[in-house]
């Protein structure tokens, strides 16, 4: 799984309808400091995660498990909001 | 497999509920000098690992899957093992 920051939100409209109601954010992968590293990322949100919150995102096949529709094409998911980073 | 470290605890609650009860690390890749490498990734931790510990990290879902007996887990980095040393032989 991978750290990240939500630092935006992604509307779109006209998608695959295995994305039904999946809402999508922007993350910024972060470092044990929460630092930014890499590019930004667009996640699926399994979690209702908000813009300003940390969290970490499963990957690849495991991102389309916690999705509604089974035969998602997820690759980057939501999974957990970060606390705390000590 | 890899050899890492951990280089951080990660606290949540509000999360999937098959991360309930488990315990989170943030860890990074390291050489065999043990030079961090790359960004970190955050694993499940199975063997009581602590911050600092040189680990032994599992990052491939199917594997982290079946030794959870969960064939849904969204989970790919799992900790398992604490490395005590690593011997080059020449």
């Amino acid at each position: 799984m991978i750290p990240g920051k939500v630092i935006g939100r992604l509307v779109a409209s006209q998608r695959l309808d295995a994305f039904k109601g999946v809402k999508f954010l922007l993350v910024q992968p972060i470092d044990e400091r929460s630092e930014a590293v890499g590019k930004p990322l667009v996640a699926c949100d399994a979690i209702g995660a908000n813009v300003g919150d940390r969290v970490f995102m499963a990957q690849g096949r495991e991102a389309t498990f916690p999705l509604p529709d089974k035969f998602n094409p997820a690759d980057l998911t939501i999974v957990a909001i970060v606390d705390e980073i000590s | 497999m890899k050899l890492a470290r951990v280089v951080a605890q990660v606290v949540s609650t509000q999360k999937h509920p098959f991360y309930k009860g488990q315990k989170t690390f943030m860890v990074r890749h390291v050489d065999l000098e043990g030079r961090e490498e790359g960004s970190p990734y955050v694993a499940v931790d199975r063997v009581q690992a602590g911050v600092g510990d040189l680990i032994l990290l599992l990052q491939e879902g199917s594997s982290s899957r079946t030794m959870f007996n969960e064939p849904e887990a969204p989970v790919r980095s799992t900790i398992v093992g604490i490395v005590d040393h690593v011997e080059l032989e020449p």
